[in-house]
């Protein structure tokens, strides 16, 4: 899957995160992970492992304390206020764990949302985000809102509107965490069509299950890296 | 899979070197959707909110119409009147005797440098009696003026009816009756040759005036030439009252040297009045009650402008998420704070416009039941509308910058 002439989807080198305090909490200690364009892989660990401060910092959600982040080639953890919105705007696609669709639009606006700091223009973003819903299998839903759909759906709705804007990677924070088992199963393997058909996802959960299912999985405790499937079976 | 996917791998593949990445922009129209979105879909709250700053308003623009309407009236009357009509009458002196004012008066008064015209009226005490047969006493309250040819252009008066007194009229038997005086006889025109009898003495009735709203005293009088008063009834034309119209900008001067000139032996027992100060007193009364009103509607006006304060403040705590979310999508601190004072600003604009339809609608039904014309003052709509913004967005202030503030990884905690 590496793609040697590519630049990383994503990469960070040596990134420490530091949250205030006596002493300090230190969330990430030295981590480095490349992940390359195409790939779809795990970050999982308990609660209190890191694995929140990573979805933060690799969402440019949070700067690092020190250490590299790359996305697309881009070194981000210099940039400003304005400019990291524009990487979410552009580079990254969210799914969160309970959806955050907003209750009084339908799908297809939700979706278009995914657009919205884009400047592209409201007719052309319904167009789009009607093609997403396509892909996620609820053409159906368009004009539902999120009130008449099951959660399985939202969050088929949700995946919609992270892929949208055509994403570098797509950064999914436990997707799983509020589905029952079948809804489960279809989001999942609706993030691995997606990877097939090219996207690049990292799926951060505390699910040994749902981790051991996705072709790389990188395990993480007390700030560092535990465990890169993919370097081990390097070695 | 999709076409949108395929599209995204040749776009990365060309990418290799990183192009400019775009900045995030949220198209103006986009700001007005996001803007009202929570608005939209918490209707009974936005109701609510925006009520304060509507009832404010409403009183504002109530208060600031009827004041106008009312005032509107006023200078109506005020500019039929004119405001450089000046009355010389004789006071009560110092002794407390009557005070007579000399045959002259009028004619010294008009040698006034500023004067511009001079009528004096002198009252009879003679009776107006529809025929000889009646009771000498059934004079209906009317009293018998003998007045200068001048008078009507003085006080701007006007006929209803007939002919007014000229040099001929007046020095023969006839009569000109006040609008009130002709109701009470029940003479509406004066193609007959009505006659009435006065005194010892048949009058034909010539005209009838329309009513004077500055001297509604010659009103319920009947008037007569003063040559053929003093020829028939053998009085001295002590002027009763002078009426004296000046050039408007020496108003207060030619007042104030009226008594000694009427009068020089007694300045003292002349007043000199000005008939349209007792309108403006009028109206200054009304303005001081217009200024309380003012002041009530400007405490609701802040109260409203608290109430939005605080439901910003409770939108942007509860739609923390919402924030959250919108910065993940790429949404700048601009883009929040925009959001959150265009959500404000809405809010209070929904208050203005509901405002100053109620104030104009409350207006339009008072002056109405007054007879009043409907006055609503343009400054008191768009300042309406200005101060409902400003508090709008003073209100929205705060919250909007609080909701840009809030750090996405905190903003995307779940609740």
């Amino acid at each position: 899957m590496t793609s040697a002439g590519l630049p990383a989807a994503l990469e960070l080198i040596d990134v420490v995160k530091e949250y205030p305090g006596l002493p300090p909490v230190r969330a990430l200690d030295g981590v480095s992970v490349r992940i390359d364009p195409g790939e779809l892989l795990a970050i999982v660990g308990p609660s209190g492992s890191g694995k929140s401060t990573m979805l933060n910092v690799m969402g440019t959600l949070d700067l690092p304390t020190s250490g590299s982040v790359q996305i697309d080639g881009r070194e981000v953890s210099n940039f400003s206020e304005r400019k990291l919105s524009a990487v979410r705007s552009h580079l990254i696609g969210f799914v969160f764990q309970s959806f955050f669709l907003l209750d009084g639009i339908t799908a297809v606006d939700n979706v278009a949302n995914g657009l919205l700091y884009s400047g592209v223009s409201s007719r052309i973003r319904r167009q789009r985000a009607a093609a997403a819903l396509e892909t996620v299998g609820l053409s159906h839903r368009l004009n539902h809102v999120p009130n008449q759909m099951s959660g399985g759906e939202r969050q088929r709705v949700a995946i919609a509107r992270a892929i949208v804007n055509e994403p570098s990677i797509i950064l999914a924070d436990e997707p799983t965490g509020n589905l029952d088992t079948a809804s489960s199963e279809t989001v999942m393997g609706l993030l691995r069509d997606l990877n097939d058909a090219g996207s690049t996802i990292v799926v951060i959960t505390h699910d040994k299950d749902v981790a051991a299912a996705l072709p790389r999985q990188v395990a993480f405790r007390d700030g560092r890296v535990e465990l890169d499937s993919a370097l081990a079976g390097a070695r | 899979m999709t076409a949108i996917l395929d599209t995204e791998q040749t776009q990365k593949a060309s990418a290799t070197p990183p192009t400019k990445l775009p900045p995030s922009r949220l198209l103006l129209i986009d700001v007005l959707s996001v803007g009202s979105s929570g608005l939209r879909s918490r209707k009974m709250r936005t109701a609510l909110s925006a009520l304060g700053i509507m009832i404010g308003i409403a009183a504002m623009v109530g208060v600031l119409g009827l004041s106008e309407s009312s005032q509107a009236d006023l200078r109506k009357q005020i500019e039929a009147l004119g405001t450089n009509l000046l009355t010389v009458s004789p006071g009560s002196g110092f002794g407390g005797g009557d005070g007579v004012l000399p045959e002259e008066a009028a004619a010294k008064i008009s040698r006034i440098g500023p004067v511009e015209i001079t009528a004096d009226v002198v009252t009879l005490e003679q009776s107006v009696l529809r025929n000889n047969l009646v009771n000498a006493n059934e004079t209906s309250g009317l009293s018998v003026v003998a007045a200068d040819e001048n008078l009507l252009s003085t006080l701007n008066g006007a006929l209803s009816a007939g002919i007014w007194l000229d040099e001929a009229t007046a020095a023969t038997p006839n009569v000109v009756l006040g609008s009130v005086a002709a109701e009470r006889h029940g003479i509406i025109d004066v193609s007959g040759g009505i006659q009435l009898y006065i005194g010892d003495e048949w009058f034909t009735v010539i005209g009838i005036l329309e009513p004077f709203p500055l001297a509604a005293d010659l009103d319920r009088s009947v008037l007569i030439g003063q040559p053929v008063a003093s020829e028939l009834f053998e009085v001295e034309l002590n002027p009763s009252i002078v009426y004296v119209r000046t050039d408007p900008s020496f108003v207060d001067d030619v007042r104030a040297v009226l008594p000694a000139t009427a009068d020089p032996a007694t300045p003292e027992e002349v007043e000199a009045s000005r008939p349209s100060e007792l309108l403006e007193t009028q109206n200054a009364i009304e303005d001081s009650f217009t200024n309380l009103f003012l002041g009530l509607g400007a405490v609701s006006l802040l109260v409203g402008g608290v109430g939005i304060a605080n439901v910003m403040v409770i939108a942007v705590i509860e739609r923390r998420n919402e924030i959250g979310l919108r910065r993940a999508l790429g949404a700048t601190r601009a883009h929040i704070r925009r959001q959150f004072l265009t959500e404000s600003l809405l809010l209070s604009l929904i208050g203005g416009i509901g405002g100053v339809a109620l104030g104009i609608f409350v207006t339009w039904i008072y002056a109405r039941s007054q007879g009043w014309d409907v006055v609503v003052p343009t400054l008191a709509v768009v300042g309406g509308m200005v101060a409902a913004l400003a508090i709008g967005g003073v209100a929205g202030l705060y919250p909007a910058m609080r909701a840009a503030r809030l750090a996405p990884t905190e903003a995307l905690r779940a609740a």
